[in-house]
Parts: structure tokens; C-alpha cells; sequence
């Protein structure tokens, strides 16, 4: 048996952290935001948190409460010659920078350390379940992913992994040993649907998906139902089958489409009426998931 | 009209509530207590107040029977033997309810209840109809949000029963606590006690260790949550409950070195004499502690009773008494300053109590025990106990972490509200969350419930919101205390709760 070498020292890049949700997973859970997806979902509730920061410079002038600096910056990451800079104690949190940004990115996220983000949850501690790594796509950031999933769970703290799936998790032996256990996001069932709702394939998804559920690691799979944007019924179905062939307890969320906080091209999609959602969720049952919620 | 033909002719009064009203009449036609002057000043004032005990006292306030004693025993006054089975152990309970004194004619509390009836729990579906039909009659015969039943902390098939049966019959009485131990109770029942009061508000939430280990090191072994939220020594209880109306007492003063060197002492002693004055006439006189058969039967000890120095209005308090100081003070709940301030004066009034002693009272040494009283009903702008006022709240966990310092003081009770959207709900074990870590911080005692529910905390008490509007529609309502709560939702705004989510 040999000594695994320690990983090196991953810093993240952080988009938001969330000291205390109830609805990501079970009981209270701080929520931690990664910068940068790989996805371009045409409902993404959170297009800021896409794009990694260039550093362009167009933000700062759009903070009315002087939070934003650009100053001369040189090096290859600082293609406009210029470093943003964000000043936590100043902002107000008035969401002008991501309205500014025309590359789906916030000037707000930070580069952390694992320990560094424990240790900001302060004195919430105690009031919580867990953590729950989110985005963006988190796991983008897989190095720094498995640290704070290492460190949380040394601080007491359990983290779920909410991801889009792209990320091959059977790869990552320690990261799926250090998560409490994965939500995972099931958009489309067939690739093509899967393409033209996310510009991108789904096939890793749908291997995540088998994998994980045998591995015993799924805690919950979300569809969004769109009417008319993909087969919502096949990937029920579909999906259904997965977790029920694998004998996973996952549970099944399926998650009527809101407009708020979209994009504005894609906020006229329609919104599923309480009937669609009934018959998707009475057909999961009866694939046999065990649970399913409707939200 | 005379105060006995106002209750007479009253409509909105049950018969039952008629007969206990017209005792308390009774007992204001003697005066036998001896009160000086400067505390009557202080009672006529508002400041010292005994909540409506009565003007001679013939029973103790709170009684907390030992009913595991009677359960072995039986009683021979009564007439029963010890109950073989469910159903006569749940008959044998509603019998002794009737007999259990208080200010109110019912009892404040009805025992352990899933420790006194898991033993007689053999057939589940047989167990639940028996305490279906047990939890139904405390209901319908204890008219009384303050009767209190306490399960935990460990798991039980009773203790799951009371709790789904609590959930189903949506009703006020009991009022119910869950002695929680993180070590002891086990997650999946903590979650149904909090799935539970997420839908009918209760139970609520005791810190089990804090209170046992108190009780422990005064001697008193086993404790019991009683009334709202009242901590007492099982087999005996707390002869009467005396508050300070800080609120009131503020002003008085000329600032806060002459209420902290002046006002304040003076007025504890005042009130610590007429509560032993109380006492006095209770033990030496009234012959409750000779002639009452739970006292002949050991089901309560008069070495195990102690009484209670409550206090309210803490907020408004030092809200005022910051304002009078140099600097722009912040207010209590959001101000550091203005809450250590608050500190201090619940530790100088801590201080006074713990070295005054009554010979008569033998628990904890003849020292009396500090209770943040919840309020009466007419009280206007005046918090109950240590809380944050209504409509100030802060965020969730900056409230609790606030509040928990003040909790060490009150073994005898203390206890904060919280309500909830009704989505938390469907993530009780968030709720879990919240009391383990505020146990962590200190804190004693936690009550929750969700704002859509019929069955809501007024401040220690359930009252249900259908049955006030029976009663503001000029019928009448089976449970006394349901009049308290509609005069508090009207003068302490509880509906109006700060929501979390
Ligand atoms: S957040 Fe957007 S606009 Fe601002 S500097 Fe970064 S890339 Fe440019
Ligand atoms: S959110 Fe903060 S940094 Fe962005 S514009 Fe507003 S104040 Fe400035």
C-alpha cells in the first residue's frame, strides 16, 4: 500500500457563498457558489456565475458606490492590461456589475482556499447539516471541489455536490469518497434536445448519472421542465429507470420552469402548468422512484 | 354591578369558567397577606405583579406531581391500584388530573407521558387508540393551554404515537415539550418532533442536559417543563410566581446608575418580601402542605418546592435606559452595548435573588428561581421575559446567538419563538438544525411553528386561531386561554412574528 500524495494546495474560484439555505438538500446548509460552467443553459437562473473574469474593466465604471477598481495589470490573464478589483466592505450588492458584464461573469468572485471558506461560515456552524458545492459548475474546479469537500467534512460538515454532470466523476475516486453524495441535473434525455437546451452533450451526464446511483452517492436527480423545449416525458421516464435499475434511493425533483431571474431573451418560455408537472411526477412514481417532489 | 354578578351574567364565559372565576371572587373577599406599603406601591404601580394568584394563597401555583410514583402505586385516596394496562393507565392519569391543584383548576403539568405509558405499550394499534382517546379527553376536559406534558429525550413507540396522534388532532391541550439530547435522542424522532410543531406548534424544544445537570447540582435530581416553559423539580413545584415589570420600573429611575444602585435593588426585595409573604401564608397557614393527599401519598414534597422570581420587559428596559445615556444607543437585540447592558441587569437582579433566602423552602438551598415570565395578556409594549420585540427580530442564527446568554439565568424558564414560512415544512430536519445549534450556544428552550397553522404559540401558550374567531364573533370558547391570546395577538401583535425561512 502506498501513501497517497497530498494534493496540492487548490485555491477556488468562488463566486458566492450562502451562509444558510433550506432548500439545497437535507436540513441547513451553507452553499458555496463555484465560478464557471461549461453549460449554456436557456434558463440559467445564474448567467453571472458562467464565465470566469477577463478582467476587461467594463464593470467598474457601472458601481455606484465605488467597489470597483481597475488598475494596470500585466501578464497573460490580463489580456486588457487592467485588474478588477472588488472591495466586499464597499459593495451594496445592487447586481450593476453583472448587468454591465457582457460576457456572463461578476467581477465578485474570489479566489479562496478551502480552509478559508470554512472558516467563513463563522458561527453559523453549528446551525448546519452541511455544505452544498454549487455554481456555475463545480465541477470545473475538481482539485479544489475534493479539498473542500475534505475540509468541511473535518470541520463536521458533510458537503453535497450539485453539479450539471459533465464532469467525469468515475475519474475521481477521491472526490466521490469525500461527498456526502451528488444532485445531479438530468436537462434532456436525448442528446440532440440535450444540445440545443445546454449547448452541450449529455453523455457524460448520463454516465454520471448510472455511476453515481450504483455507487450509492446520488442524493437527488432535478429535471426543469420546459413544455416544447425536450421530451420531458422521455427523460422521466428515463431517468426513472436509471435510478430504479441501479436500486438507487435518490430522490427525483422535477422543477417547474420560473422566469425570474433568466436571461431576458428566454424569460417568454413557457411555464408548465400544474397538470403537466402531476402527470410527469404519477409516471416516475410508477416507474417505481421512490420519492418524488414536485416544485 | 358586583364583580360576582358580572361573571354571572356573563355569555361569553363557558360554565366551567364561570365556577373558576367566581372562586377567585371568593378568595379576594379575604385579605390575610400583611404588605407594606412601599411594595404596594409597586404592585399598584405594575411593576411588582403576581398574575392573578389570588389574594391567599391556598395551593401552590405550579404543581408537578411525581406520577411516576403514582403509576407504581396507585393512590389510596383515590381508590386505585397501580394500572395493569393502556387503558387503565391512561384512566388512572385523567382521574389524578382532576385532583392536581393550581390557580387555574387545572393542572400544569401531566407528566412524562411516553416514559409513564411505554411500558403498557404491547399492541401499537391498540396503544394509539388508547392515547388517541387519552390526548382527546385532555382536550376536551382540560380546558387550559397550560397544561403541559413533556416526552423524551430518548425515542419511544409512545412517545412516536403522542407525537403522530398531536399531528393529527391538531389540538391546543397539551401544551407539549420534547426534552431534547443530542446524545440520547435519536435524529429520526427529533425530525418527527420537529415535522410535528412545524404543523401544530408543538412540541417545543428543552435543552434536556442544561436542565438536568442544573437540577442535579441543586439537589433536586429529576425536573419537569411545566405551564409555558417552566423548569421544577418533579414531586414538587413552586408555591408562586411573582414578576417584575422592568418595562415599568425603567422610568422610575433616574438613569442608569441610580436604576442600577437604587431602583432596582429596592425593588427586588420588595418583591422578594411579598413573594415571601406568600410563601409564608402558603406553608404556614393555608395547612395545603397537611392536608392534601399528594402530599400524604409522596406524590409532591414540600422540601422540593421552590417559588419563582419572574421578570419581564427586559427590551424595553434597557432600550430605555440606553436612550438616556450620552451616546447615540442602538437597540436591544442590534446593539452590543445595549444588550450587555441588558446582561447586567439580569446578573445584579440574579445576584440579589441567589443570596436571599426563605427558611421555609428547603429546595435549592431556600433560594428562589429565576423566570423570564411570558406576560399577561393586557401587557402593552411590554416584551415577555429577555425576548427581542416583535417586528425587531433579527436574522434567524444573530437572533439566537443574542439570546442564548440570557438563558443560563432561568432554570425555572426561559424560552424564544420563532415561526416559519409554511415551505419549511417539507425540511423539518432544518428546523433540527436550528435547535442544535442554538443548544450549542446556550440556549434553554425553543418553540417553533409554521404561519399557516390553526394552532399557534401566543408566547408560552397554543391558542387556535379558529377558535379566537369564535370568540370575537361573540361565541363562546371551551379553553380559558384562548380570551388570553386574542388580548395578546391584539396587544403584542404574535401574528406579526418576523417569518424564517
Ligand atoms: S466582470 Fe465582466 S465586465 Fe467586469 S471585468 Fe470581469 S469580464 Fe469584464
Ligand atoms: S454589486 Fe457591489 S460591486 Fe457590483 S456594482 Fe453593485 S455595489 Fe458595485
Amino acid at each position: 500500500m502506498t501513501a497517497r500524495a497530498a494534493p496540492a494546495p487548490a485555491r477556488g474560484v468562488v463566486a458566492r457563498i450562502l451562509p444558510r439555505s433550506a432548500v439545497d438538500g437535507p436540513g441547513n446548509r451553507a452553499v458555496v457558489f463555484l465560478q464557471g460552467c461549461d453549460f449554456d443553459c436557456l434558463y440559467c437562473h445564474n448567467p453571472e456565475t458562467r464565465a470566469l473574469c477577463v478582467h476587461c474593466g467594463e464593470c467598474a465604471p457601472a458601481c455606484p458606490s465605488g467597489a470597483l477598481t481597475a488598475r494596470p495589470a500585466a501578464g497573460p490573464e490580463r489580456p486588457f492590461g487592467l485588474e478588477v478589483a472588488w472591495d466586499a466592505t464597499r459593495c451594496v450588492d445592487c447586481g450593476a456589475c453583472v448587468a454591465a458584464c457582457r460576457r456572463d461573469s461578476s467581477p465578485k468572485a474570489v479566489a479562496m482556499s478551502a480552509e478559508e471558506v470554512v472558516a467563513s461560515l463563522g458561527r453559523q456552524r453549528a446551525f448546519l447539516s452541511g455544505i452544498t458545492v454549487s455554481g456555475g459548475e463545480c465541477g470545473l474546479q475538481p482539485a479544489f471541489l475534493e479539498s473542500l469537500l475534505v475540509a468541511s467534512r473535518a470541520a463536521g460538515l458533510p458537503g453535497l455536490v450539485d453539479t450539471n454532470g459533465s464532469t467525469d466523476y468515475a475519474a475521481l475516486p477521491a472526490l466521490v469518497e469525500a461527498a456526502e453524495g451528488f444532485m445531479l441535473d438530468v436537462k434532456a434525455w436525448d442528446e440532440d434536445e440535450h444540445r440545443a437546451l445546454t449547448g452541450a452533450s449529455n453523455r457524460a451526464v448520463i454516465a454520471n448519472l448510472r455511476f453515481l446511483a450504483a455507487a450509492g452517492k446520488l442524493y437527488e436527480v432535478r429535471t426543469v421542465v420546459v413544455p416544447g423545449s425536450f421530451d420531458a416525458e422521455r427523460t422521466v421516464r428515463e431517468v426513472s429507470r436509471a435510478l430504479v435499475d441501479s436500486g438507487s434511493a435518490a430522490r427525483y425533483k422535477l422543477i417547474r420552469f420560473r422566469p425570474q431571474g433568466v436571461r431576458a431573451r428566454w424569460r417568454g418560455l413557457p411555464v408548465p402548468d400544474d397538470d403537466t408537472m402531476a402527470a410527469l411526477a404519477a409516471l416516475a412514481r410508477a416507474e417505481g422512484v421512490r420519492e418524488v417532489v414536485v416544485v | 354591578m358586583s364583580a360576582s354578578l358580572s361573571v354571572i351574567t356573563d355569555r361569553s364565559l363557558t360554565y366551567q369558567q364561570k365556577v373558576a372565576a367566581l372562586a377567585k371572587v371568593g378568595e379576594e373577599t379575604v385579605r390575610p397577606l400583611s404588605i407594606d406599603p412601599e411594595t404596594q406601591a409597586l404592585r399598584d404601580a405594575g411593576v411588582v405583579c403576581d398574575l392573578f394568584e389570588g389574594s391567599a394563597p391556598y395551593r401552590p401555583r405550579y404543581v408537578v406531581p411525581d406520577y411516576e410514583r403514582f403509576m407504581r402505586r396507585g393512590s389510596a385516596f383515590l381508590g386505585l391500584e397501580p394500572p395493569r394496562d393502556i387503558w387503565e393507565a391512561t384512566t388512572a392519569l385523567l382521574v389524578l388530573y382532576r385532583h392536581v391543584p393550581s390557580i387555574t383548576t387545572f393542572p400544569v403539568y401531566l407528566g412524562d407521558l411516553d416514559a409513564l405509558l411505554e411500558p403498557f405499550v404491547r399492541d401499537e394499534a391498540e396503544a394509539r387508540k388508547a392515547i388517541g382517546l387519552f390526548l382527546l379527553s385532555i382536550d376536551r376536559t382540560l380546558n387550559d393551554s397550560f397544561c403541559h406534558a413533556d416526552i423524551g429525550p430518548d425515542a419511544t413507540t409512545a412517545g412516536r404515537l403522542i407525537l403522530e396522534l398531536s399531528r393529527e388532532q391538531k389540538n391546543a391541550v397539551p401544551n407539549l415539550s420534547l426534552k431534547y439530547d443530542p446524545d440520547r435522542t435519536p435524529d429520526d424522532f427529533a425530525i418527527l418532533a420537529a415535522a410535528t410543531a412545524l404543523e401544530v406548534a408543538k412540541p417545543s424544544f428543552a435543552n434536556h442536559r442544561l436542565f438536568a445537570s442544573e437540577f442535579e447540582a441543586m439537589g433536586l435530581g429529576d425536573y419537569a417543563i411545566a405551564s409555558c416553559y417552566n423548569g421544577l423539580a418533579k414531586g414538587g413545584g413552586s408555591c408562586t410566581l411573582v414578576r417584575m415589570n422592568l418595562a415599568a420600573l425603567s422610568p422610575r429611575s433616574k438613569g442608569l446608575d441610580d436604576f442600577m444602585g437604587r431602583v432596582l435593588p429596592d425593588a427586588v426585595e420588595r418583591q422578594l418580601s411579598y413573594m415571601d409573604e406568600r410563601v409564608r401564608f402558603l406553608v404556614d397557614e393555608s395547612g395545603f402542605f397537611e392536608s392534601s393527599f399528594l402530599v400524604a401519598e409522596g406524590l409532591i414534597r414540600k422540601e422540593r418546592f421552590s417559588a419563582m422570581f419572574g421578570l419581564v420587559g427586559l427590551a424595553e428596559c434597557a432600550n430605555d435606559l440606553a436612550s438616556r445615556g450620552s451616546s447615540g444607543a442602538g437597540r436591544f437585540g442590534h446593539d452590543a452595548d445595549t444588550d450587555a447592558l441588558a446582561l447586567s441587569i439580569v446578573d445584579r437582579i440574579a445576584s440579589i435573588v441567589g443570596s436571599h433566602r426563605v427558611g421555609r423552602l428547603e429546595a435549592n438551598g431556600g433560594r428562589y428561581l429565576m423566570h423570564a415570565q411570558v406576560g399577561i395578556d393586557s401587557d402593552r409594549g411590554v416584551s415577555p421575559g429577555c425576548r427581542v420585540p416583535i417586528g425587531e427580530e433579527p436574522e434567524l442564527v444573530e437572533h439566537i446567538i443574542q439570546s442564548a446568554p440570557f438563558h443560563r439565568y432561568f432554570p425555572s424558564g426561559i424560552g424564544d419563538v420563532f415561526a416559519f414560512e409554511p415551505t419549511a415544512k417539507s425540511n423539518p430536519r432544518q428546523l433540527l438544525d436550528i435547535v442544535r445549534g442554538g443548544f450549542t450556544h446556550g440556549l434553554r428552550y425553543l418553540s417553533a411553528y409554521a404561519a399557516d397553522a390553526d394552532v399557534v404559540r401566543i408566547t408560552g401558550y397554543l391558542v387556535k386561531r379558529s377558535e379566537i374567531a369564535r370568540l370575537n364573533s361573540g361565541g363562546q370558547s371551551l379553553q380559558d386561554t384562548t380570551a388570553l391570546g386574542r388580548n395578546a395577538v391584539n396587544n403584542l401583535g404574535v401574528l406579526e412574528r418576523r417569518l424564517r425561512s
